[in-house]
């Protein structure tokens, strides 16, 4: 076991108070809606109309792109509608809505389902593609594209990321804890594709219980290594990871190719697994329940579409006495302003928040925190000067796109600076006078 | 010789030199300019607001000058600019289109729905990226008022309900706050166009009657009544003809979005 950590960053309250939580399967719900729009790139074009019957794990829209996923139907139903809804973000995706008639009925796979071990680079990279896999870690950047990178790109390593920097958030914890077997096999399975020579398996040291389960797993094995990392935030994202594992730095505006490195978060391997073993597409990931407006903290199984008011209500959330529902880690989350929102492949938590923190805006002290702790080294105190004043080129100097959005300055800032909401409109607006 | 007349003589001849150099040089590598441009520049308004489709006025002076822009191009200005401009480069002015900005959206705080706060920077640009403050439709007005902020002549307010308001009479139909605006709610049209659907919302119709009470929920009756003045566009009836909008058609409106001003 290899023990390292992070510089930089913050350590906030960690509040994992629903990890000794078993994933319960969520029950199926009665009606799913299911966005077009539930990755990185171009939306999913639909294939499927109205009044329609639909198996669960059929696919009902396809990728419209190399930089696209297809989308599956994730209950067995008829399509009441196709129409407009709202996703977290506040923005609006087509999406189908699906009406359950009955228990499940498993779709056949577009892909061979084989032995794992049989399985060519070519294949996996199929299964990735038609299962719509996406990255569960946040991004929901189409794996197959992660998994094919240019060949002049040799990759050495693949990261296992287990890390779940966020706090509250349970979900990639107890799915190592449970299906620690699945997630490995898995990782073999695409170490043999991109052919890395060695593999991470990086997790946090709050989970003890995680390490010790792939402790087992990788005794007697050269090629893998369980990295247990000091809890940090904000440790668990792409290019902190390969800083911290690798000591390599992913050049600005690159990705990890570029410095021979994968990372695969746990959930997306699990959901490769199902995928390639079972046959199942990406319909169901695990979801966090958790924050103070919640009775029962929980880990739940839950289908692509369900509505995320069910999912808290079953949780026991007053939604009436809420101050704030979160999708995501309270970090880099998404606070939302209704909870008719269906859950996505990116929802890794819903947070309830009973009582949310407020402080009165100052002005900037320059005391530097927030320099101090951003993990990629951007001055947000000057940056945000710059796009408060509107002074675009000078924010892109200064690093405006290369901002992860991880939250570490707001958070630490005295004068309770809305740092990264500034950063966010900027790169809105730059893009938005690029486009015009 | 005595010094103070030697260094009169030194710095003498070296100034004759380099006045020499200099006047040489006038001559040699002297750039025409256009005087025109000068005269024009002088008779156009100055704001730079960019409504001719040149950066400033001094561009849109020089491309006039050099005959790539016609002499009406200048929304601000109108036609008594036009008129002066034509008659330095001595061509006809050619009709100015009037054209105001108007805003597509009747949702103020009283008439939408509103499901949660908001705190941070206070734009509008800034609260769509923030899932669109509080407001429930993610098409409408956000109240902010960054239109206000974009206009040079002070012809855009915001009313006392979160509401910009355009007053005619200044306005000029520059765009700036068109351009301003994150949900694109404000259109250019020519000032004789008075009929328009009041809403921007390509929301279901469902979705649409619960977030606003002033929304077209795609019922399309004004559609049926007037099929030569309206389209059904993607949940939304848009005004393509205003002259054969029936009184008909307005008048049955359910949410009466669509009407004349």
């Amino acid at each position: 076991m290899i023990k390292l950590r992070m510089k930089r960053g913050i350590h906030p309250k960690e509040r994992k108070i629903s990890s000794s939580k078993e994933i319960q399967e969520f029950p199926l719900p009665k009606r799913v809606i299911i966005p077009f729009s539930q990755h990185t790139g171009k939306p999913a074009i639909p294939i499927v109309k109205k009044r329609q019957e639909v198996k669960t794990g059929e696919k009902i829209g396809e990728a419209s792109g190399f930089i696209s996923s297809p989308v599956h139907s994730s209950v067995t139903g008829k399509v009441k509608a196709l129409e407009t809804v709202l996703l977290p973000n506040g923005s609006s995706s087509l999406a189908a809505l699906i009406d359950v008639t009955g228990e499940d009925v498993l779709a056949e796979p577009t892909w061979p389902v084989k032995d794992i071990s049989s399985l060519t680079p070519g294949e996996v990279r199929k299964i990735t593609r038609e299962a719509g896999i996406v990255g569960l870690g946040g991004a929901v950047f189409p794996t197959s594209v992660k998994i094919s990178p240019p060949e002049e790109y040799p990759i050495d390593s693949i990261i296992v990321n287990g890390s779940e920097c966020e706090p509250f958030l349970t979900s990639d914890h107890r799915l190592m804890v449970e299906h620690a077997e699945e997630i490995f096999k898995a990782a073999q399975l695409l170490k043999e594709v991109i052919k890395a020579s060695h593999g991470y398996i990086a997790i946090e040291d709050n989970k003890p219980d995680a390490i010790e389960a792939f402790e087992k797993l990788v005794s007697g094995l050269e090629a893998w290594d369980v990295v247990s990392l000091r809890t940090h935030y904000p440790q668990g994202a792409e290019k902190s990871l390969i800083k911290v594992i690798l000591n390599r730095e992913v050049p600005m505006g690159g990705l990890p190719f570029h410095v021979g490195a994968l990372v695969q978060n746990v959930g997306t391997l699990y959901a490769i697994y199902e995928a390639a073993v079972k046959g199942v597409p990406l319909t169901k990931r695990v979801v966090t329940v958790t924050g103070d407006g919640v009775p029962n903290p929980s880990n739940y199984m839950v289908r692509v579409g369900t509505n995320a008011r069910e999912v808290l209500e079953a949780a026991g959330a007053e939604l009436d006495n809420l101050e704030k529902i979160i999708f995501g880690g309270p970090m880099m989350g998404l606070s939302v302003k209704t909870p008719d929102i269906p859950v996505l492949k990116s929802t890794s938590g819903l947070l309830a928040i009973k009582r949310a923190y407020r402080g009165k805006v100052y002005p900037c002290l320059y005391c530097g925190r927030c320099v101090v702790v951003c993990p990629l080294q951007i001055t947000p105190t000057r940056l945000v000067k710059y796009i408060q004043a509107g002074m675009w080129d000078q924010a892109k100097k200064f690093g405006l796109f290369n901002c992860m959005e991880c939250g570490c300055c707001s958070y630490v800032c005295p004068s309770n600076i809305p740092l990264v909401h500034w950063i966010k409109y900027g790169k809105y607006m730059v893009r938005r006078m690029e486009t015009k | 010789m005595s010094t103070p007349i030697l260094s009169i003589i030194t710095m003498g001849s070296i100034a004759a030199i380099f006045s020499l150099i200099i006047a040489i040089a006038y001559r040699k590598l002297k750039v025409k300019v256009d005087p025109r441009v000068e005269e024009i520049f002088s008779v156009l308004p100055g704001v730079n607001c960019g409504a001719c489709g040149y950066p400033g006025c001094q561009n849109y002076a020089e491309a006039v000058a050099s005959g790539a822009a016609p002499p009406n191009k200048c929304t601000v200005g109108g036609a008594e600019v036009a008129a002066l401009v034509a008659k330095i480069m001595g061509l006809e002015a050619g009709e100015v289109e009037r054209k105001v900005a108007r805003v597509l959206c009747i949702g103020d705080r009283e008439k939408s729905v509103w499901t949660a706060g908001y705190e941070g920077p206070q734009t509008c640009a800034a609260a769509n990226v923030a899932g669109g403050a509080g407001k429930a439709c993610s098409y409408g007005c956000l109240g902010f008022g960054d239109c206000v902020k974009a206009c040079p002549f002070d012809a855009i307010r915001m009313n006392d309900k979160g509401l910009p308001v355009v007053y005619e009479e200044k306005c000029t139909g520059c765009g700036l706050c068109a351009e301003a605006c994150p949900r694109d709610i404000i259109v250019i049209e020519p000032i004789e166009k008075r009929t328009y659907v009041f809403c921007s919302s390509h929301d279901s119709p469902k979705r649409s009657r619960e977030v606003c009470s002033v929304s077209c929920i795609a019922c399309g009756i004004c559609v049926r009544l007037s099929p030569e003045g309206l389209e059904m566009k993607d949940n939304l009836a848009i005004v393509t003809d205003p002259e054969k909008v029936s009184d008909q058609a307005i008048e049955k409106c359910p949410t009466k979005v669509l009407f004349k001003i």
